[in-house]
C-alpha cells in the first residue's frame, strides 16, 4: 500500500510539472493561434540558467530563483519580438515554422554555449530530502510542488478573470482588431502573454531539474511535447483544461507503470497514445473552447 | 466648427484603389453621413480615420491637428471612437466587461461607473444582461452592447459603421433613435449606412460616396429628395 501512495505522490509531483509548462502553451495558443514550438526549449533554457546561477556562481538559491525566472520570461518575450511579432499578420503555419526554427536554434545554441556534456542540476533547499507520511516515503518535493502549481494557477485565474490586464488578454484573445478599437495596446499583452507563459515555464523547469536532476541541451524537448499533449488533452486555449490534462497525463504514466512494471520501457509513449485516442474521439479536449458566438 | 476634416484622402489595397482622394468635414455636433454602394469606400473612409488602415495619400485633421498617421490607440485617446461594422462585441467577455473594456484607456473609476449607469439608461435590456456572455446575446442587444461600448470612451467623435445591418426593423428604429440621443448630447456623429433613408432622415448633412470618389454633398434633406439620391440609393423611382 506504501507503494501505492509514493507512486500517487510521484504522478501528482510529475502532473503538477506538467501543468506548469502546459499553460505556456495553451496561453500561447488562446492569443496567437499559435503552437509555441519553442516552449520546450525555454524550459531547457531556465534550467542552465539555473544551473549557472547556483551551480557556477554561487548565488543563493533564493536569490537565483527570482534572477532565472526574470531571465526566462524575458528570454519568451525577445522570442515572442523577434521571431513572431513581425510575421504576427502571416498565415498561421508560418508562425508554427518559425516556432520550430526557435526551437532548433535554442537547442544548438545551447549546445555550442553550454556543450553537450550532461551536468547536474543543482539541488535546491531541502526539496530533495525525503519526509515520511503515514509509513509512506516521499521527497518534499512531491507536497511543494502541487502547492505551488495550485498557488500560481489561482493567480493566474485571479490575473486573467479579475484585472484590466486580464480583460484585455481574454479581448486580444478573440479579436485583435477591435481589441485596437478600444485602446488596447495589443503589443504589450502579447508580450505579457509570453512573459507569464515562460515565467511559470521557469518554475516548472526548476522543480524538474529536482526531480530529474540531469541537464542536457535536448532535456525541453520530451517534457515539452508531453506538456504540449497535456494541453491539447485539457482542450487547448483552457487553461484550467490545461491544468487538468497536466495532473492526467503525470497520473496516467506513473499509475500505468506501477500497475504494469512490464511496460516501464514504453513510459513515454503513453502521452503520445493519449493524445491519438483525444484527437479521435474528442478533438477539442476536456474542457474544449467554449463556443458561444450567436450568429 | 469643424471638428474632423478629411483632406483628398486616398488608400490602395494592393494594386486596388479604395478611395480615389475624398474630402469631407464633420463640424462639431453634427451628425454626418456617407452613404453609397457596396464596395464604394464607406468603411475604409472610417478604418481609415481610425488609423486601422494604411493611407497613401491626403490629410486627417481633428480638432485643428493633423491625425492622418496616428496609431488607433492615439486616435482613441484623442476621443474618435469606431463601432465596427457587424457589432464586434467580444463573445467571451461578459455584457459589463464588454462595456468596461470599451473605457480601456480611462483612469477615473468614479466617472466610468457613472457612464456604465447612463449606457444602461439608454438601453435597460444591457443591464438586466450585464452577467452574460456578450456571445449569446441576439444581434440587437450586440449591436446595442457596441454602441454602449464605444459611449464608455465618452467619445467626441463616435463613428459607426452600418449599426442597422442584419437587424430586424423595429430595432433598426431603436438604434436610429439612440443615434439621435447620442448627438443630442453633445457627441458628434459620423455614420456610415446602406440604409440611406433612414440615415438621411437623422443626418444634418451627408455625403455620397461612389467607387472611391464623393459625387454629392448636401444636406440630409436635400438629399433625401434629390432625385438622382432617389433612383440610386433610396429604390423610389421618379413620378
Amino acid at each position: 500500500m506504501a507503494l501505492f501512495w509514493q507512486n500517487v505522490a510521484n504522478g501528482l509531483t510529475v502532473g503538477s510539472l506538467y501543468a506548469l509548462v502546459a499553460i505556456g502553451y495553451t496561453m500561447v495558443y488562446g492569443i496567437l493561434r499559435l503552437i509555441n514550438f519553442a516552449h520546450g526549449d525555454i524550459f531547457m533554457m531556465a534550467m542552465y540558467f539555473a544551473f549557472f546561477a547556483i551551480s557556477i556562481f554561487y548565488i543563493p538559491w533564493y536569490i537565483a530563483i527570482i534572477l532565472v525566472l526574470v531571465a526566462t520570461m524575458l528570454l519568451g518575450m525577445l522570442i515572442e519580438k523577434t521571431a513572431y511579432a513581425p510575421i504576427r499578420n502571416a498565415p498561421r503555419i508560418s508562425l508554427l515554422i518559425s516556432s520550430i526554427g526557435v526551437s532548433y536554434l535554442l537547442e544548438n545554441l545551447a549546445t555550442v554555449l553550454f556543450t553537450g556534456v550532461p551536468r547536474q542540476f543543482p539541488s535546491i533547499g531541502s526539496l530533495q530530502n525525503s519526509l515520511v507520511i503515514g509509513g509512506v516515503t516521499i521527497q518534499q518535493l512531491a507536497i511543494y510542488t502541487p502547492v505551488v502549481m495550485l498557488i500560481l494557477v489561482a493567480l493566474l485565474l485571479t490575473l486573467i478573470n479579475k484585472t484590466k490586464t486580464g480583460m484585455a488578454m481574454r479581448a486580444v484573445s478573440k479579436d485583435f482588431e477591435t481589441a485596437k478599437l478600444m485602446g488596447v495596446n495589443i503589443n504589450r499583452t502579447i508580450s505579457s502573454t509570453f512573459a507569464i507563459g515562460s515565467m511559470l515555464a521557469a518554475v516548472g523547469a526548476i522543480m524538474w531539474g529536482q526531480k530529474y536532476p540531469q541537464i542536457q541541451p535536448y532535456i525541453g524537448v520530451m517534457p515539452g511535447l508531453k506538456c504540449f499533449i497535456a494541453a491539447v488533452i485539457g482542450g487547448i486555449g483552457n487553461i484550467k483544461g490545461a491544468v487538468v490534462g497536466g495532473l492526467l497525463l503525470g497520473m496516467l504514466e506513473i499509475m500505468i507503470v506501477y500497475a504494469q512494471p512490464g511496460l516501464s520501457g514504453y513510459k513515454d509513449a503513453f502521452a503520445f497514445v493519449a493524445l491519438i485516442l483525444v484527437l479521435l474521439i474528442r478533438p477539442t479536449g476536456l474542457f474544449g473552447e467554449k463556443v458561444t458566438d450567436k450568429v | 466648427m469643424s471638428l474632423l476634416e478629411v483632406k483628398n484622402l486616398q488608400v490602395h489595397y494592393g494594386g486596388i484603389e479604395a478611395l480615389k482622394g475624398i474630402s469631407f468635414e464633420v463640424n462639431e455636433g453634427e451628425i454626418v453621413t456617407l452613404i453609397g454602394a457596396n464596395g464604394a469606400g464607406k468603411s475604409t473612409t472610417l478604418r481609415s480615420i481610425c488609423g486601422l488602415v494604411q493611407k497613401s495619400g491626403g490629410e486627417i485633421v481633428y480638432q485643428g491637428k493633423p491625425i492622418t498617421n496616428l496609431a488607433t490607440q492615439k486616435t482613441v485617446e484623442q476621443g474618435i471612437v469606431l463601432v465596427p461594422e457587424g457589432r464586434r462585441v467580444f463573445p467571451n467577455l461578459t455584457v459589463l466587461e464588454n462595456l468596461k473594456i470599451g473605457a480601456y484607456l480611462r483612469k477615473d473609476d468614479a466617472g466610468i461607473q457613472e457612464d456604465i449607469k447612463h449606457v444602461y439608461g439608454f438601453f435597460p435590456r444591457l443591464e438586466e444582461r450585464h452577467w452574460q456572455m456578450a456571445g449569446t446575446l441576439s444581434g440587437g442587444e450586440q449591436q446595442m452592447l457596441a454602441v454602449g461600448r464605444a459611449l464608455m470612451a465618452r467619445p467626441k467623435l463616435i463613428m459607426m459603421d452600418e449599426p442597422s445591418l442584419g437587424l430586424a426593423p423595429l430595432v433598426v428604429r431603436d438604434i436610429f433613435s439612440i443615434i439621435t440621443r447620442i448627438n443630442s448630447e453633445g457627441v458628434t456623429v459620423l455614420l456610415i449606412e446602406q440604409n440611406a433613408n433612414a440615415a438621411l432622415r437623422i443626418a444634418h448633412r451627408g455625403y455620397v460616396l461612389e467607387t472611391g470618389n464623393i459625387a454629392m454633398s448636401n444636406t440630409g434633406h436635400a438629399l433625401l429628395n434629390d432625385d438622382r439620391v432617389r433612383q440610386a440609393y433610396l429604390g423610389k423611382s421618379e413620378k
